[in-house]
Formats: C-alpha cells, sequence, structure tokens
C-alpha cells in the first residue's frame, strides 16, 4: 500500500516500523509534527515526550538508547546548537540500541532566525549524516540510520530540510519489526567519559570513523544514475531533485549519506564524466572535501550558498557553466512587486495588549523567539532585539550594564521559551544585581509551532493530566522579590503595573495570564463593530496592527480613511476599543 | 498536460484553505494512478501571510517545486495573490482567480496601498485569466469558506482526473459536518462558464 506522506509523516512512519520505542524533542519548525505524528498514531508502541528544550531532550534519548530502546532526539537545526554539548561526548560513548538524531534545517529561513547547515555537526562530532531527498527515503533510512547506529556503534543524524520535512509524496507502507536489545550493562570505560576513559574512546571514534568511509563506498544509500557522460553531477537531498528536472541527461552520484563521503566512488565517478559538478543547498560542504581529495569539480561558483536552491536556480548555474543552453522562459520573467503581507499577531492575541503598553511607555524591548517576535514590525515596532532562544534576558542584563541606553529596559520572553533556556538566566540577573523587568508572556501554550504543551500547561505528549510549574512561584524561587500577575486585555491595569516595574532598582518580574486564542481551544467573543457616528478616522485603531481591523473603503470629510472590523475574524478581546479616543469601537449585536 | 508532469500552483492568504485544496488535489491525482509531490511553507508565514502549494503530478515527479513559468494552471483564491503569481503561469496555461480583495494591515495603516484594478492586470499578463465570482457563491452556499472547494470545481474542468475521486476525496477530507455542502460546492464550480 501507499500513502501520500510528508517527510516528517513518513520518517514518523518509519521509526515505528523499525521498532522505535522511545522519542523526545522540543518543537521547532520545520520538526514539530515528527512526534505528533507518533503520539497521535502510534502511542500503543512508541513513547514519546515534549522536552523544555533540545539538551535535555537528547540527553534523555541517550538515556533511553544506553536503556536499550531504540530512540530518537528530534529538533531544528538551531536546537541542534542546544544539544551541541551531549552531541559531542556522545559521539565519544556510542549508543546502547540504536539512537538517531533529526536535525531539520530550515534553509531560506521560512521560520527560523539562520539558514546554518547542519551537516558541519557531522564532520564536528565525526558521526554519520544521512540525507533523505523525498518522503520514501525519510522512511527507509530510518531502518539505514538503526543499522548503522547498532553495527558502528555511533549516533547517527538525519538531516532533514523544511522541502523535505513539509513536502508530500508517495510512500510505502510496512509492518513493525520488533527489535530485541539486552538493555543496559556497566561500562564505565564506555559510559563514564572521565578524562581517562575518554582518551581511550577518542581512538574509538576515529578508527570508526575510518570503518565508517568504507561502508559509505559500499551502501547502495550512495547510487549512481549513469546518463550521458559529458555532464556528471554530486548532489544529495533536495538538490538530487532539482538538479534531476534542471538538467535531466546528466549522470548523476546521489549521496545519501552526507558524511563521511565515499571518496574512492567519487574519485572514479569523477574520472568517467567530461565536466563534473556538486549541486548542494547552503553551504559547500562535499565540494570543499572533494576539493581537499584533489578532485577537479565546481559548485558555489555556479549555486549559490544563500537561500533554498530550486530548480531554476540549478538551470541558471548550468547555463552560467555553459552546459545547458536556456534558463527559464521569456514569459516568466516579469515579476510583478507587489504589496508585502508580512506576518502579523492574530486577532485577539494578548501579546498585542503587552505591546501597545510597553510601546506607551517607549521602553527598550529585549525580544526572544515565540509569536510576540512579531511585535518588531510596523505598525507595532517595539521589539528591538531577538537573537536565539533564552537570549532576551541575558540581553537586558547587558544593555543595562552597558549603561548607555537611557530608556528603561524590558525583556519580553514567553512561557515556553522561559522554560527552554530563561531561567538560568533570570537566576543572573538576580545574582547581578540587575535592574531589568522580565515580562513572561504567559499564553500556556507554545504557540508559534502550533501549540504544544509544555511543562506550565499540565498536559504531557501523550495526553496525560501533569504538574504543572507554577510561574510565579518560580520566579520568587530565583530570588526576584518582585513578581506580579496582569491581564494583557485590560491596558490600564497592564500600564500602570509595568509603571510601576520598570522604575523599580531592581529584577522584577510581570506575568501575563491569558491563554492563546488558538491553541489549545479557539477562543472567539462576540465580534466589535465601528460605530461610525463616533469614528473620527484618527488611526489609532489600526495601530494596534489588528488583521480583524482594515480600511471600509469610505473616508470622511478630510480624506481619512474609515475603519471597518471583520466579525469573522474579531474575538472581541476589546484593545482596540480600549484604544480609540472616542469610544467609537463597541459591540456588534447583530 | 497527459505526458510529462502536470503542475498546478495554489495560492492564497492564510485562512483561505490553500493546504486543504492542495492535499485534495494531490490525493486525487494519486487516486488516478499518478506519482504526485505537493509541497508548501508552513509556520511564521501562515500568519495572515501569503501562502502558495506547488502541486505536480504525472509518470514520475522529482522536484516538488513548479520552475518558474511552467504552471499549467495558477489557481487563486485571492486577486492580489494572483497578481502575483501569475508570471508563474505558463504562456498556454490559464490563470483562475477568485474574484475577492482581502486588505493587509500595512495597507490600513498607509505604509502600502493594494494594486489597483488587479484582475485586469492579470489578464494583461495572461489573456486567458478567468475571474470567478467564487467568495460571492460561497456566500450564496451559505459558508464563505467554500471557496477553495469551488475553485477545485472550476480547476476540474481543466484536469483530466475522473470525477468520482474527486467526490471521494472531498467526502473524506472535508471537514465532518460539511461533506455535503462541499460537494455541492465543487458541483458549482465544474459547471461555471465565464
Amino acid at each position: 500500500m501507499e500513502m501520500l506522506l510528508s517527510g516528517n509523516e513518513a520518517l514518523a512512519r518509519g521509526f515505528y516500523e523499525y521498532g522505535g520505542e522511545f522519542a523526545s524533542a522540543y518543537p521547532g519548525t520545520p520538526s514539530t509534527e515528527i512526534l505528533q505524528v507518533m503520539a497521535n498514531f502510534f502511542k500503543e508502541d512508541i513513547y514519546s515526550e515534549w522536552a523544555p528544550n533540545e539538551k535535555v531532550a537528547l540527553e534523555t534519548v541517550v538515556g533511553a538508547s544506553y536503556g536499550g530502546a531504540r530512540s530518537i532526539a528530534v529538533m531544528k537545526h538551531v536546537g541542534l546548537n542546544v544539544a551541541a554539548d551531549p552531541l559531542l561526548t556522545l559521539s565519544y560513548t556510542g549508543v546502547g540500541a540504536g539512537l538517531i538524531i533529526i536535525s531539520a534545517d530550515d534553509p531560506s529561513m521560512h521560520s527560523s532566525q539562520n539558514e546554518q547547515d547542519n551537516r558541519y555537526y557531522g564532520k564536528l562530532a565525526s558521526i554519520p549524516i544521512l540525507e533523505p531527498s523525498d518522503s520514501q527515503e525519510a522512511k527507509d533510512f530510518v531502518r539505514d540510520a538503526f543499522e548503522i547506529s547498532e553495527k558502528f556503534d555511533t549516533p547517527v543524524i538525519i538531516r532533514l530540510t523544511t522541502r523535505i520535512s513539509h513536502s508530500k509524496g508517495l510512500v510505502r507502507i510496512g509492518k513493525r519489526e520488533t527489535v530485541v536489545h539486552p538493555g543496559f550493562e556497566r561500562n564505565v570505560e564506555k559510559y563514564v567519559m572521565v578524562p581517562a576513559y575518554a582518551i581511550k574512546r577518542h581512538a574509538i571514534v576515529i578508527e570508526r570513523l575510518e570503518k565508517l568511509k568504507e561502508y559509505a563506498e559500499e551502501t547502495n544509500i550512495n547510487k549512481i544514475i549513469w546518463n550521458d557522460k559529458k555532464v556528471g553531477v554530486i548532489t544529495g537531498s533536495i538538490a538530487y531533485q532539482h538538479t534531476r528536472d534542471a538538467l535531466p541527461q546528466a549522470s548523476v552520484l546521489k549521496l545519501g549519506m552526507g558524511y563521511p563521503l565515499p571518496m574512492n566512488k567519487i574519485k572514479k565517478f569523477a574520472s568517467e564524466v567530461d565536466h563534473l559538478f556538486v549541486v548542494e543547498e547552503l553551504e559547500p560542504f562535499y565540494e570543499e572535501q572533494i576539493k581537499g581529495a584533489g578532485i577537479e569539480i565546481e559548485g558555489k561558483k555556479y549555486f549559490p550558498s544563500l537561500l533554498e536552491l530550486n530548480v531554476d536556480i540549478v538551470r541558471k548555474g548550468f547555463v552560467d557553466a555553459g552546459v545547458m543552453e536556456t534558463g527559464i522562459p521569456d514569459s516568466a520573467k516579469t515579476e510583478e512587486a507587489i504589496l508585502p503581507r508580512p506576518p502579523v499577531l492574530c486577532p485577539g492575541c494578548p501579546h498585542r495588549g503587552i505591546m501597545v503598553t510597553l510601546r506607551k511607555l517607549k521602553v527598550f524591548t529585549t525580544g526572544d523567539i515565540g509569536c510576540y517576535t512579531l511585535g518588531a514590525l510596523p505598525p507595532l515596532s517595539q521589539i528591538d532585539t531577538c537573537l536565539c532562544m533564552g537570549a532576551s534576558i541575558g540581553h537586558a542584563i547587558g544593555i543595562e550594564k552597558a549603561g548607555k541606553t537611557k530608556k528603561k529596559i524590558v525583556a519580553i520572553i514567553g512561557d515556553s521559551t522561559f522554560l527552554h533556556s530563561g531561567i538560568t538566566s533570570l537566576a543572573s540577573a538576580v545574582y547581578n544585581k540587575s535592574s531589568i523587568t522580565v515580562i513572561i508572556a504567559d499564553n500556556r501554550i507554545t504557540a508559534m509551532t502550533g501549540g504544544q504543551d509544555n511543562p506550565a500547561t499540565s498536559k504531557t505528549l501523550m495526553g496525560e493530566d501533569t504538574n504543572a510549574i507554577d510561574l510565579p512561584d518560580l520566579c520568587k524561587a530565583l530570588g526576584v522579590e518582585h513578581v506580579k500577575t496582569v491581564d494583557p486585555y485590560n491596558l490600564d491595569e497592564t500600564y500602570d503595573t509595568l509603571r510601576e516595574e520598570i522604575d523599580r532598582d531592581a529584577v522584577s518580574v510581570v506575568i501575563t495570564n491569558r491563554p492563546c486564542v488558538l491553541f489549545p481551544k479557539k477562543i472567539k467573543d462576540k465580534p466589535l463593530k465601528i460605530d461610525t457616528d463616533k469614528c473620527i478616522a484618527c488611526g489609532i485603531c489600526f495601530s494596534v496592527g489588528c488583521p480583524a481591523i482594515f480600511g471600509s473603503g469610505a473616508t470622511n470629510d478630510k480624506g481619512k480613511s474609515i475603519p471597518t472590523i471583520d466579525p469573522a475574524m474579531c474575538t472581541g478581546c476589546g484593545i482596540c476599543a480600549k484604544v480609540c479616543p472616542t469610544g467609537a469601537i463597541i459591540e456588534d449585536e447583530s | 498536460m497527459k505526458n510529462g508532469t502536470t503542475n498546478i500552483l495554489i495560492v492564497g492568504v492564510g485562512g483561505q484553505g490553500v493546504l486543504l485544496a492542495s492535499e485534495i488535489l494531490t490525493e486525487v491525482s494519486k487516486s488516478n494512478g499518478f506519482d504526485a509531490k505537493k509541497s508548501e511553507v508552513h509556520g511564521m508565514s501562515q500568519r495572515g501571510g501569503v501562502v502558495s502549494s506547488h502541486v505536480r503530478f504525472g509518470k514520475k515527479v522529482f522536484s516538488p517545486l513548479i520552475p518558474k513559468g511552467e504552471a499549467d494552471v495558477v489557481l487563486a483564491f485571492e486577486l492580489a495573490e494572483g497578481l502575483r503569481w501569475a508570471h508563474q503561469c505558463k504562456t498556454n496555461g490559464v490563470t483562475i482567480v477568485n474574484n475577492q480583495k482581502i486588505i493587509p494591515t500595512i495597507v490600513s495603516t498607509g505604509e502600502f496601498s493594494y494594486p489597483d484594478s488587479p484582475a485586469d492586470k492579470i489578464k494583461k499578463k495572461n489573456p486567458g485569466a478567468r475571474i470567478i465570482d467564487a467568495f460571492e457563491l460561497a456566500k450564496e452556499l451559505g459558508n464563505s469558506r467554500l471557496v477553495n472547494t469551488i475553485m477545485l470545481g472550476v480547476l476540474s474542468q481543466y484536469l483530466d482526473l475522473e470525477e468520482e475521486s474527486w467526490i471521494t476525496v472531498i467526502q473524506r477530507m472535508a471537514p465532518k459536518g460539511t461533506e455535503e455542502l462541499n460537494k455541492k460546492a465543487f458541483f458549482e464550480g465544474k459547471k461555471l462558464k465565464n
């Protein structure tokens, strides 16, 4: 039987079919659906959990693998930075039962702060990387990864990209295999990484890499598609698919194993074609190694490092290199530059009340990773910095200590991001006697990735009730003396509280308490409408940046746009009504 | 379109049902015996942003993305989005646009303006373009969210896919309780002539 599955769905299916038992992840686009599929469809056979961050996810998975369960840790590319500490020494200890790490990279930064190429982690940690090029391979490579992991005693990274994770294709479905593993056996020289043992293990890692290179030469994960021998292309991942469309007559060496490379196979392939190219997305990872082996090849000269590749970009590269005649058809060249549609906070989003208040207070705002980052864009234009998960509090501490910013300093961080990597920064703020205010925008969910539970929501991924972290108590336990909770729909309360806290010569925390309007359930109250008799078309309601409010098309006698509210979108949160100077936004009784 | 790959680009604004429509089309092409791929980007871009979904089917599909200027059909659920993507259409392809404007906040705040007479501009790029009153029709049928299924009905006029498979897939994938209404919307779209 065949099913139409996304790369993420196929990978989860593969984990199920090839005897996977334990999965842990922190949600992150484009990887999030993998664990959701496991929890929704394979709950009987796979135990899965959300970890508070990727480091915890990987450490937990390592425990499960040592303990004898085939395991998987799932994260987006930047998540592997957080998990890099356990990863690099995990390479030394090796595994118990098969262990896979999913790194879902995001070329083009569709939902990320950078487009780092995580294939380098394979080289850095001396561990194999598999790179599926479609949904079928996303499933098949789980089988191969387990085999490699257990045969060579190594963790294996399967590197997805957004186009692999979120594209759908046909996948052949099979039955679940069960795998028997004896479980943990005490072996201090393998599992206790103190210097004396780690030295021995590093030698084993170096030996293992040589064996993996031999495996890479033989495995059919790396395969050659022979066509015309004038042009040969070495490629992998999604770039393989684009290459087949762009230059169908070329011979192709498809690398399913992105590290270590099968250098003898590459040399042989190179010797049989007239003109050799490497087509890879992002960094010249294969290219550097192939050139380093003394093979003449062209890559980044024609195929850019910036953003995702597609068939057009690959064609253009071949045209520029002189091996193809035409690129895109003339009709496609007249692209229309028309209005952008930047992402905005949803109608009713509780973060809007915070942004509107911070704007009024004219504070410096260090931001973090979550929906509230959208408060950086017009018309709210409030967030001043955004770097990585948890950075807002550290930024605020540093900017205040630097002493050159006249404005009061406020950090804003979501509940899930705070639990991911904000707690230690808040401890630092207290310890180092900072005078900053931290807003925890607690909407009771991990919202940006589509509504996942976290340690403050009282539900596990398996759907069980659990203890929830009490955020005010946690902050007090960290030594914060001034902790207050406000309703962000109540603009007066939010303003008065923040006004008092930002003037304080100490760390203070203000926690907002309105849930996300989308997750876990849609919240929609009576919609509001514009009383056109009272409206003076001042435009202040537009400045809250709500997508439910837009120009009605009508103007007043001064030519100013009179707003209207879409009743289907409006949730009735009332923030626009509170900023309206004439009380012209009222309940829609119709 | 029979030999080689058929390319359908479905575009619109977050919340219009672009993803469900492309999902239905891909399943229908699969059940007609084709290899099929579908690609779009989820996540941040969906918060009121532009949504575009690539559907490709044929004997064997490689890239999930439609090359520029090679869409057999551009199916747009919104006027400005039709204008944005019309250049992706083949010279002998067709652009089908729902006659509806969705105005982003940045227009309300005066930073950008919505394009003037978008329908005329689309027809200039693609003389065979069809402007469909799917939004009005959906409201007449009692649910403005039926735009996507009406547009699929119009699309079906151009594709050699069995009617029965459309109905089976719509029945299976339409939100619970709206199956009959969606089937009706599909047929309304299928019989539209203009």
